[in-house]
């Protein structure tokens, strides 16, 4: 009835996972009572669950990634206090339970918080940017974000309902094969996946049609702003990387449930298949993940510096060149497989050209700081930190992409640093520059700026005392995931790394005060102009938060920096402009689809982890009928009235006429 | 023009050629929505490659098991690329009549393009489970692996492409020919060639190939 699920899938006899998972649930009931009781479930619903503006999706995806980076940040901490006590002892975690510690910590903070983060500020700002009204697929893009928060619930499910996988974050066979794993934690991690990535392609399909087939008038492709390039390029990553993930992990499937032979050890399986190909996806995918933080830093320096940013054609070439060449380095994760020196030398080669568009961007950035007039706001210092990091990661990565001296760093906590370092000095970094950057355009209000820069050099600080130890443990011959250890010279390292994950940590807190010293301050925070940093381009010419149809009119684009271009006009022209001749306004209408499709994934995926069958069914039958019922629907829109378009558009042409006056007396 | 204006333009045309082509605004809906789905279709023959990939590392390892000569029938290959290679063609026949509202060409077009696929799903099948009868199955070599799940991905693409079908005709019946009907038409007939361009590979890689050796 309930195949593999009964009651011995609950870890009564392990009280980390079941009090942690305890104190969640009570948390997830405890915040659905107050909704419940509070009253505002309808709100919720209507204006939240089955909202299909990309602004509201956006700030969902962006809620889900910070929820999810706190459950990854207490696996990080977990991590680092074993590696610290575990010297010639056991520590405190069992070797079964370090191993799913690392395994989870990995798996969520790529999928579903480094990419839920930057999928979300792409939908909140690229269709504002690109001067539209919404993306190319709205309700697609609801159900993308659901069947991404569905992935992210069978993960945390795991937590106390079974086990996490124990093979790492990319569940190498043959050790994620059914002999080797026979658990359900190998499943939970395949399908957990299997399903944000349908979410995932669905989000890049959305994206690279409304960069390639909805720009408002006059947005050629040269005047696009660097994040909407970069927006393209990742995304055009996605719709070619992703399908090899889904392909891949459909292999590891068919082995473990229907003892197929693609990756086993008998039968003529090639475990290095899986290597490349999910390596084929994998280092695209950091690409993925790190170009939009790129198109953040691009916006972010040309605006707190004043400046048009410096040399944007090579800055499109170089993105483009990394979008290419990004699918031509997949080897280097392997070159210990043996392929030979030629393979070796060529996949080494590519991995250090691809520095070179890396650099071409950093001097951009540099550039366009020179005689600029720099603005040290907190953004501007996520950025600068960025390029910091960035440098030393990508110089250490460089240095990987030597076969030889990668053949004697392999696997060691060298690596793990290195990927660290670009990961989190380059997209972590991004995303909180972004998100510092970007929320008064969400919220409406500013984030308090003390705290604000608080949390950054905390952060910035703990990262290098919690990394370069890691690099020092990785050239002393420390191997990654070590449950415990006996070397004396490593031990020193592990607890200054210890030391660095507190001050990480002080980090972290400071930006949950920042978020909740600002809502309380919201009033003295607004902002009421739409264009809180003097911004340049689109996003910053409507009001914060924007309305639901973004513009009432669609903007007119002339050149770059579209939105510098209006306002020095404004200033130059008289402000008495003609009443504008608003017109109705037709948008898509609310959905349930996304949240009941994900709803049915949700019991497919959890019914195919524990092999029970006729659950399989249901929910698939669910998931169909969800799509043929959204399918009979006769009104996909709705339509906003001329009259009201223009009673929100004067209060927010008021206030920027204002505005601009004020700038003009100064 | 003010400055600004002008110093935009000549940002957007480096070398004074002094043709700034202005991009005419959002495309229209169903230009929207096709090319949309091609971005899928391409990401799908992604997939399909992996599995291509998998099937060209394998066919080898046939663990003592049969070699793909010893196990394709090439009579019904032919018939299955026959049906599908129609099914095309008749796919494309109810794809003008809906652009003409003609209803009853457009059910005639459908209703053989199901046929036609269910036939093709039926030798499939029966190729299959003949297979897996001899004890030929998915788990006896790398190979029968690799051959099972490339051809079976693709059937199972095409039962999909069958239930979508039957939704359209139901669809029609139901809303007659609505924009955002003809826009799904659209997709579904993309959906169905790009079905036939796959099968060619599948043809010629596992079953041309697979019998000379």
């Amino acid at each position: 009835m309930l195949g593999k699920l009964d009651w011995s899938a609950i870890p009564f006899d392990q009280p980390i996972p079941l009090i942690a998972g305890g104190v969640v649930l009570v948390g997830i009931l405890a915040v659905l009572a107050w909704v419940v009781v509070k009253g505002h479930l309808p709100y919720l619903w209507h204006e939240w669950i089955t909202s299909v503006d990309h602004k509201r999706i956006g700030v969902m995806y962006i809620l889900l990634a910070s929820v999810m980076l706190l459950r990854g940040g207490s696996d990080a901490i977990m991590m680092r206090i074993q590696q610290a006590v575990a010297y010639q002892s056991q520590g405190y975690l069992p070797p079964e339970h370090y191993n799913q510690i690392f395994s989870a910590h990995g798996t969520i903070m790529i999928f579903f918080v480094a990419m839920p983060f930057v999928i979300g500020l792409m939908n909140l700002i690229v269709p504002l940017q690109l001067g539209v009204r919404d993306v190319a697929f709205p309700t697609l893009n609801s159900v993308g974000f659901w069947l991404t928060a569905t992935g992210a619930l069978l993960v945390n499910l795991s937590l106390v309902i079974g086990e996490f996988a124990r093979t790492g974050w990319l569940a190498f066979p043959p050790l994620s094969e059914l002999s080797y794993s026979p658990g359900v934690g190998v499943d939970y991690y395949a399908w957990s996946l299997q399903i944000s990535g349908v979410g995932t392609l669905v989000a890049g399909i959305n994206l690279v049609t409304t960069v390639l087939k909805l720009r408002t008038k006059g947005m050629n492709y040269l005047r696009m702003p660097m994040f909407c390039w970069t927006t393209l390029a990742s995304n055009l990553l996605i719709v070619a990387a992703f399908p090899i993930l889904t392909a891949t992990l459909a292999m590891l499937l068919l082995d473990r449930y229907l003892g197929f032979h693609f990756f086993t050890n008998e039968a003529g399986g090639n475990v290095m298949m899986f290597m490349n190909l999910i390596w084929a996806w994998g280092h695209p995918e950091v690409y993925i993940l790190v170009l939009p933080a790129f198109g953040i830093f691009s916006e972010v320096v040309s605006t707190f510096s004043g400046k048009a940013l410096f040399g944007y054609r090579s800055m499109v070439l170089a993105t483009m060149a990394i979008c290419v060449i990004s699918f031509m380095v997949w080897l280097h994760h392997f070159f210990t497989m043996g392929a030979g020196p030629d393979v070796n030398a060529i996949f080494g080669i590519a991995s250090m050209i691809i520095a070179i568009p890396t650099g071409v961007k950093i001097y951009n950035w540099l550039f366009t700081m020179y005689g600029g007039r720099i603005r040290f706001e907190t953004p501007m210092l996520w950025s600068i930190g960025f390029m910091v990091t960035f440098i030393i990661g990508g110089l250490t990565g460089v240095l990987v992409a030597v076969p030889p001296a990668d053949f004697i760093l392999h696997n060691s906590m060298f690596l793990v640093a290195h990927f660290h370092n670009v990961i989190i000095g380059g997209v972590l970094f991004g995303a909180f520059a972004g998100f510092e950057y970007w929320f008064p355009k969400a919220f409406g209000f500013r984030l308090n700026d003390r705290w604000g820069k608080l949390a950054f050099w905390f952060t910035f600080l703990g990262f290098y005392v919690t990394f370069i130890p890691l690099y020092v443990a990785g050239m002393l011959g420390m191997t990654r995931r070590m449950q415990h250890y006996d070397v004396a010279a490593w031990r020193p390292w592990m607890l200054v790394a210890a030391v660095g994950m507190a001050v990480l940590t002080i980090g972290v807190i400071c930006q949950i005060v920042q978020i909740v010293v600002s809502i309380r301050n919201r009033e003295a925070l607004r902002d009421r102009t739409g264009d809180p940093w003097d911004g340049r381009s689109l996003e910053w010419a409507t009001s914060s938060p924007p309305p639901v149809f973004n513009f009432a009119f669609n903007p007119d684009v002339r050149g770059e920096d579209a939105y510098w271009d209006m306002k020095a006009h404004a200033k130059q022209q008289s402000l008495d402009h003609d009443t504008p001749e608003y017109q109705d306004i037709e948008m898509p209408r609310n959905s349930p689809t996304g949240f009941v499709c994900a709803f049915f994934a949700t019991v497919m995926g959890f019914a195919l982890i524990w092999h029970i069958w006729w659950m399989v069914i249901l929910g698939g039958i669910g998931a169909f009928a969800t799509f043929v019922v959204f399918a009979w629907r006769d009104h996909d829109e709705y339509v906003i009235p001329a009259d009201e378009v223009a009673a929100i558009d004067r209060v927010n042409l008021e206030e920027r006429r204002n505005l601009v006056s004020m700038a003009g007396t100064v | 023009m003010s400055m600004t204006a002008t110093a935009g333009r000549a940002h957007a045309d480096p070398h004074h050629i002094g043709l700034v082509i202005e991009h005419p605004g959002p495309a229209p809906k169903r230009i929207v929505t096709a090319y949309g789905f091609w971005i899928f279709l391409l990401s799908d023959i992604v997939m399909f490659s992996c599995f291509f990939a998998a099937y060209a590392v394998l066919a080898d390892q046939t663990a003592g098991g049969p070699k793909g000569s010893e196990i394709f029938e090439q009579r019904n290959v032919a018939i299955e690329t026959v049906c599908l290679l129609l099914s095309s063609f008749t796919c494309g026949m109810a794809s003008i009549a809906a652009d003409v509202r003609n209803r009853f060409w457009f059910y005639l077009g459908m209703a053989v393009t199901c046929l036609l696929g269910l036939i093709f799903l039926v030798i499939e099948f029966r190729e299959f489970a003949d297979l897996v009868a001899r004890g030929y199955g998915p788990s006896r070599s790398a190979f029968l692996t690799a051959f099972f799940s490339l051809v079976g991905c693709h059937g199972l693409h095409v039962s999909a492409g069958i239930l979508w079908l039957l939704t359209m005709m139901a669809q029609v019946f139901a809303k007659g020919f609505r924009a955002d009907v003809l826009r799904r038409m659209m997709c579904f007939a993309l959906f169905w060639h790009a079905l036939d361009i796959v099968w060619v590979g599948v043809f010629s890689v596992v079953y041309l190939l697979g019998s000379g050796v």
